[in-house]
């Protein structure tokens, strides 16, 4: 069934965005709160997967690798802030660019010392193998239907955390006017420590989620981060719901352009040339998406510090 | 004896480590060491292609983290032409290849500005960390193109198998190969100290400083920066031509976010907007993955940590170092 065929990738495609939106959450709240481009995002990405992988394997349960991955992401982007991060917040963009560049080159040969070059292999826990039967007769993926929960949840939860607890309103806070909030005794060193590990720990849990359906490998992490950059450019930079929002249209023109295009053109084209073709400009669909958002609006279309 | 003007002493630190390049591969030359003959033409094309950046980044403050889309465009113009002339296929519209290098140049520079005119027209209508993501993204665009296009060697890239031709120079022994790669770059850091010491160099580089300022002097920035993101697009195509027929293969690894953060290393390094700045980054650079390389194959980690250090402590570049700091930063 053709029909069956396009839900099952309009739900891919959601599945692809949710992940995205992990990655691009804490990548704009460490822009919205500190001001910082965070380039080694996509590390910490890498660390929750292969720890997840790593534990996954030692101790045979899936579940203590999701929070091995969560452990090791947050300590991970905690250490990097305190060491090198923190150093930057008053530097231009330049260097922080080039410094976060440099902690890539660092994550990715430490990582390639340490689990050396072969990928790592994670498997989907058996609870959630198999297909599940929607409504209407379809036959979906129960774990890519779980990333998809996850996913959910964890966009109410941050909505949760920043509209209705101390600590968001406290981020808002920051966010705002930093110097303000510090000289009413909020301790905002610890605060941006806080910020920068909640984001990495996101980052990780996106990368051990996706390590069970692709491999858990050196550099993983970097075309993922610059999808990040393409969410969070279309929505806006600095606002949590523009990074929901661009990640679902990110993840599903993607994926529907990849599964549409080369159709389309076999209309009128032959099958391979089709295929090449289509191809090539579905790659690029997302960043003509991209371009012509930032033509109507070049500040994303829900930019939060205007 | 009073001290010489900071400008001056950039002038003979930029003077000292082209003579050095170029006393450098003679000396290896003569000692039948071409291997390093080879290391110092890409030191001059990666010099090349950083000064080219260095327009934009140094002189526009516009941190372009998409420079290896014209790098990239560059090469693939020299490897398109080259191997249409080698299999005497003609391209589109039945024009034929070449391997003539002025020609290629020439391509390279044409290519690359004209995708630059439409990057830069999208890409500054935003600043700061927009325009950062933004030409990120434009160039990761071109690279998936690239990998995704069967035609021309896709993922795996093309091989041209012999060098280009210039006229009068046997272009495969590795002396006159880097004269001209040498010379080229001669010219690019002469266009670029021209550009640096004329008007629009001049208001180029208050646009970075203060564009409202500029702004109400009735002068658009965005046009000035546009020209100036163009010029640097066509500097690095052209280096990215060089480095095709230094390595007779171009793929697209060119293109790669990678290639672009080398890049802005490579300026950096050196000295940001500092004439010298990219020779002495490039320098550096590929002595460092020369040597760190030939000790550990885990070089990139050490790379890292070193360039931490100078990010974090020893800001100014090696020319920062050499010839004092730029005199408005």
């Amino acid at each position: 069934m053709q029909i069956d065929l396009l839900i099952e990738q309009v739900l891919n495609g959601v599945q692809f965005g949710v992940m995205l939106f992990l990655m691009a959450a804490g990548l704009t709240l460490i822009f919205g709160v500190m001001g910082l481009i965070n380039l080694a995002h996509g590390s910490l990405y890498m660390v929750g997967a292969f720890a997840c992988a790593a534990v996954a394997s030692m101790t045979g349960s899936f579940w203590l690798g999701l929070a091995a991955s969560l452990a090791a992401a947050a300590a991970a982007g905690a250490i990097v802030e305190v060491v090198v991060v923190r150093r930057l917040y008053s530097r231009g963009h330049l260097d922080q660019v080039l410094a976060t560049f440099a902690l890539i080159l660092v994550f990715s040969e430490g990582t390639r010392w340490l689990f050396g070059s072969s990928p790592l292999y994670l498997n989907i826990p058996s609870a959630l193998s198999g297909a599940v039967s929607l409504p209407g007769g379809l036959d979906y993926s129960l774990y890519r239907l779980f990333i998809i929960v996850v996913g959910i949840a964890v966009a109410a939860g941050l909505y949760f955390l920043i509209a209705h607890t101390r600590l968001g309103m406290r981020i808002r806070a920051g966010e705002s006017d930093r110097e303000m909030i510090a000289a009413l005794g909020v301790d905002i060193t610890t605060l941006y420590t806080l910020v920068f590990a909640l984001g990495a720990a996101l980052a990780g849990l996106a990368g051990a989620m996706v390590g069970a359906l692709q491999s858990v490998q050196v550099g993983m992490g970097e075309p993922v981060l610059i999808l990040a950059f393409v969410v969070i450019v279309i929505g806006g930079i600095g606002s949590i719901k523009g990074a929901l929002i661009g990640a679902i249209l990110v993840g599903v023109i993607d994926t529907l352009g990849r599964f549409l295009l080369p159709a389309a053109l076999h209309l009128f084209l032959p099958a391979s040339q089709a295929a090449s073709i289509g191809g090539s400009i579905a790659s690029m669909l997302i960043y003509v998406f991209m371009a012509l958002v930032l033509v109507v609006r070049p500040r994303g279309l829900f930019s939060a510090n205007a | 004896m009073p001290m010489p003007r900071p400008a001056s002493r950039e002038a003979a630190v930029s003077l000292a480590l082209l003579l050095a390049l170029l006393a450098g591969a003679f000396v290896a030359q003569a000692s039948g060491e071409t291997f390093y003959v080879t290391l110092a033409t890409r030191i001059a094309i990666l010099a090349l292609a950083a000064t080219g950046l260095n327009l934009a980044l140094g002189l526009g403050g516009l941190v372009s983290f998409g420079h290896a889309a014209f790098f990239g465009i560059g090469g693939y113009a020299c490897g398109i032409l080259a191997i249409h002339a080698y299999n005497g296929e003609p391209m589109v519209f039945g024009l034929p290849g070449t391997q003539a290098m002025p020609v290629i140049w020439l391509t390279a520079l044409v290519a690359s500005g004209l995708v630059a005119v439409v990057i830069g027209a999208l890409s500054l209508r935003t600043s700061g960390v927009y325009f950062i993501m933004i030409t990120l993204a434009f160039a990761q665009m071109i690279y998936y193109f690239a990998i995704s296009w069967p035609a021309y060697g896709g993922e795996d890239g093309l091989s041209t198998f012999v060098r280009n031709n210039f006229p009068g120079v046997n272009t495969m022994r590795p002396l006159p190969f880097f004269l001209i790669s040498f010379v080229l770059l001669v010219a690019g850091l002469f266009f670029f100290k021209l550009v640096r010491d004329s008007r629009f160099g001049a208001v180029l580089q208050a646009a970075r400083q203060n564009p409202v300022r500029v702004a109400a002097l009735g002068m658009a920035p965005f046009r000035i920066r546009l020209v100036a993101f163009v010029l640097s697009a066509m500097m690095t195509g052209v280096a990215g031509a060089l480095y095709v027929d230094l390595n007779r293969f171009v793929s697209p690894s060119m293109l790669s976010w990678q290639m672009s953060g080398e890049l802005i290393v490579l300026v950096v390094l050196g000295g940001t907007g500092r004439l010298a700045g990219p020779l002495a980054g490039a320098a550096l650079y590929v002595l460092f993955e020369f040597l760190l390389g030939g000790m550990t194959e885990r070089w990139q980690f050490f790379l890292g940590l070193i360039l931490l250090f100078v990010v974090l402590f020893a800001r100014g570049g090696v020319v920062g170092l050499l010839a004092g700091r730029a005199r408005h930063g």
